[in-house]
């Protein structure tokens, strides 16, 4: 059997005196999506920069495709790999062609610059200036540049990060046709949607540690079988009351509104509603579904993932 | 999907150099258009000039006839004025000289200030004028010579500094600026996942350098003759080797500015922090002769003086390099150190 894509164990980093990566152990294999996810500073990245072999770990092992990273390997590992750093800017006055050129010279093999700017629709682009490219056209031209030397591995350090929702499903399918060639991708994200989408294994990181690990359903399947009910209301609701129905697992405050969790069944529900309607309070925008990432990781830590909140807001960032 | 005619990463790397340098309008400006503007404004501000005739005034009481031979003379600049005027111009030193005739039949007087070498060349003109008007002869035949001695203007002592300042300010921008540039928005980190060589990274900028060094040199060379006829004395092949180990020593000190930094607001205050003392102290517009005596030699140390005075005794004394081995060494050791210690210090990220 050949070695895995990535394999790394008790994997340390620290900087000062705060550990942001604390013994991480992963392994992804050849062909497989894997996501790490996790807030903001919980260390994906300074992982993730280990595994490149851009960040010297203070402790752990690192092996791609069952070689480690030395000075004497490196250039052949970072033949076989295709990185994409979190907000990087190119040069601002080349032209995407030319950037895509310039990546392409740096890898002995790989498609040709027609060919990448083809498979990621920056045909009409190819003489524009980087730096008068939209959001998602700047992205797309830093994964031309991570697929330049067709790499085996590729690495995506939160890649639609402020992209608009159309912006990312075109980034989404680039992703996974590569993915469909039989390469393997490690993906970070903030967004548990695009996890649930991309990866067939997940890791959720928070503070240097990984506390999850597994399918995005096994994860959500782990929460046991619940569903959440949110609501608001502008009157005075008896907490105590409601979280005393046997159905209902936990209750919180949520904005102005609650957020329950109950039991998995149509006569939860049913309860729920009889006790609002006993309390003759009415809820407004009343809405139930299944659990998601997000509940997992609020399930884990106690926290809403930063990401998740910002999601609404993010295609209007620049 | 996979091809073997990939581009030449050397190539690639030394184009987009060039690229992002000729894109950029503020550098092409600072570079190639203020330097022109300098020499044009310093060169027509100091430019020699023939100087002018002596002003004379004759008074009302100088018969006409004598008035009439001092006006018609190209070498004097004459006015006719009162007595009095003529007195209150020469106190004021409006004129060189008066020239007065108390008596209408007696001598003519000349007032002047013997003090002022131009009332004595004044003197010496009119009466020469007066004198041939009255029918001298030279009794002994003499020819002029007229000579400029070349590179002797204050525009041919301006355009090596000029071109020595160019040097600095280029390679400080061209590399010190853009590795900080590179760095603060991470393409540093970018290139270095990559397989790319750092010596082909480090190698575009000795190319990139070097093509902008000649086309450097071109423009203010050619400019130099075409406005101010001005001529490289020496030979043009030792100032290139000169003007090319300058700027490698502005390139070491560039890339020491860039090992590290990474806020280009940091880099642009270190590297006025290095240039302001070489702009005031070496030479590029004036000389540094009236400094005083202690301060010479480490003025002299700087490179960019080195390269000034290394490029002013090719430029203008036609020297060789063999006449320069003090300001050679000077550049030489500034680049060795400045890239030892940058290549050591350098990070990536």
């Amino acid at each position: 059997m050949s070695a895995p894509a990535i394999h790394c164990q008790s994997l340390v980093k620290r900087y000062g005196e705060k550990l942001a990566v604390a013994g991480i152990e992963l392994t992804v294999d050849v062909g497989e999506c894997f996501g790490l996810l996790g807030p903001n500073g919980a260390g994906k990245t300074t992982t993730v920069e280990m595994l490149e072999g851009l960040t010297e770990p203070d402790s752990g092992s690192v092996e791609l495709f069952g070689v480690r990273w030395s000075n004497g390997r490196k250039r052949e590992l970072q033949e076989r790999i295709g990185v994409q750093l979190q907000d990087t800017h190119l040069a601002d006055r080349l032209t995407v062609e030319e950037v895509l050129r310039l990546f392409r010279s740096f890898y002995r093999q790989g498609p040709s610059v027609a060919e990448l700017m083809r498979e990621l629709d920056l045909e009409a682009e190819r003489k524009q200036y980087y730096q008068k490219l939209s959001g998602g056209q700047k992205q797309r031209v830093a994964l031309g540049t991570a697929l330049a030397g067709d790499p085996e591995l590729l690495f995506l350090d939160e890649p639609t990060t402020g992209l608009d929702p159309r912006a990312r499903q075109a980034l989404w399918g680039s992703v996974r046709s590569f993915q469909q060639r039989g390469r393997s991708v490690l993906i970070t994200t903030h967004y548990m949607e695009e996890a649930a989408v991309l990866c067939d294994r997940i890791a959720i990181m928070d503070q240097g540690q990984i506390i999850a690990l597994g399918t995005p359903r096994s994860l959500v399947d782990g929460l046991g079988l619940v569903q959440f009910v949110e609501f608001e209301t502008k009157q005075a609701l008896d907490e105590a009351a409601v979280s005393a129905l046997s159905a209902v697992e936990t209750i919180a405050r949520k904005g102005e509104g609650y957020r329950l969790r109950i039991d998995r069944s149509l006569s939860s529900l049913s309860a729920v509603l009889g006790e609002l309607e006993r309390q003759r309070v009415t809820p407004i925008g009343l809405s139930t579904h299944q659990a998601t990432l997000d509940d997992v990781f609020l399930h884990l830590t106690g926290r809403v993932l930063k990401g998740a909140e910002s999601e609404a807001s993010a295609g209007a960032a620049p | 999907m996979s091809r073997t005619d990939a581009p030449n990463p050397l190539e690639e790397l030394v184009k987009a150099r060039v690229r992002e340098f000729l894109r950029e309008p503020g550098y092409v400006f600072w570079v190639f258009g203020f330097p022109l503007l300098m020499a044009i404004g310093l060169g027509l501000a100091f430019r020699s000039k023939v100087p002018e005739p002596p002003r004379i005034v004759v008074t009302a009481r100088v018969a006409d006839e004598t008035a009439r031979a001092l006006t018609s003379s190209p070498r004097l600049n004459v006015e006719r004025q009162s007595r009095n005027d003529a007195e209150r111009s020469l106190a004021r030193t409006k004129v060189d000289l008066v020239v007065d005739q108390p008596d209408p039949h007696g001598p003519l007087v000349f007032e002047l200030d013997t003090a002022q070498e131009k009332a004595l060349l004044a003197r010496a003109v009119t009466d020469d004028v007066l004198e041939r008007a009255a029918g001298r002869r030279d009794s002994i035949a003499i020819d002029e010579q007229h000579v400029v001695k070349a590179g002797s203007r204050y525009v041919d002592f301006l355009l090596p500094g000029l071109i020595g300042m160019n040097l600095m300010g280029s390679s400080m921008w061209g590399i010190g600026y853009n590795l900080v540039q590179a760095r603060k928005r991470k393409l540093l980190r970018r290139y270095a996942v990559t397989p790319m060589r750092r010596s082909h990274f480090l190698l575009s900028y000795f190319f990139s350098r070097s093509l902008f060094l000649v086309l450097e040199l071109a423009v203010l060379i050619g400019f130099g003759r075409l406005v101010f006829h001005s001529h490289v004395q020496g030979s043009i092949l030792a100032l290139l080797v000169a003007a090319g180990l300058g700027a490698s020593a502005f390139a070491a000190i560039g890339f020491l500015i860039g090992a590290r930094l990474s806020s280009t607001e940091a880099a642009g205050g270190w590297m006025n922090f290095v240039q302001l003392p070489m702009w005031l102290l070496s030479g590029s517009f004036f000389s540094y002769e009236r400094f005083p005596h202690w301060l010479k030699l480490p003025i002299r140390l700087l490179p960019l003086t080195a390269a000034n005075d290394a490029l002013r005794c090719i430029y203008n004394e036609a020297g060789a390099l063999s006449s320069i081995p003090f300001e050679l060494a000077v550049l030489s050791v500034w680049t060795l150190a400045g890239f030892v210690i940058a290549v050591r210090a350098f990070r990536w990220q």
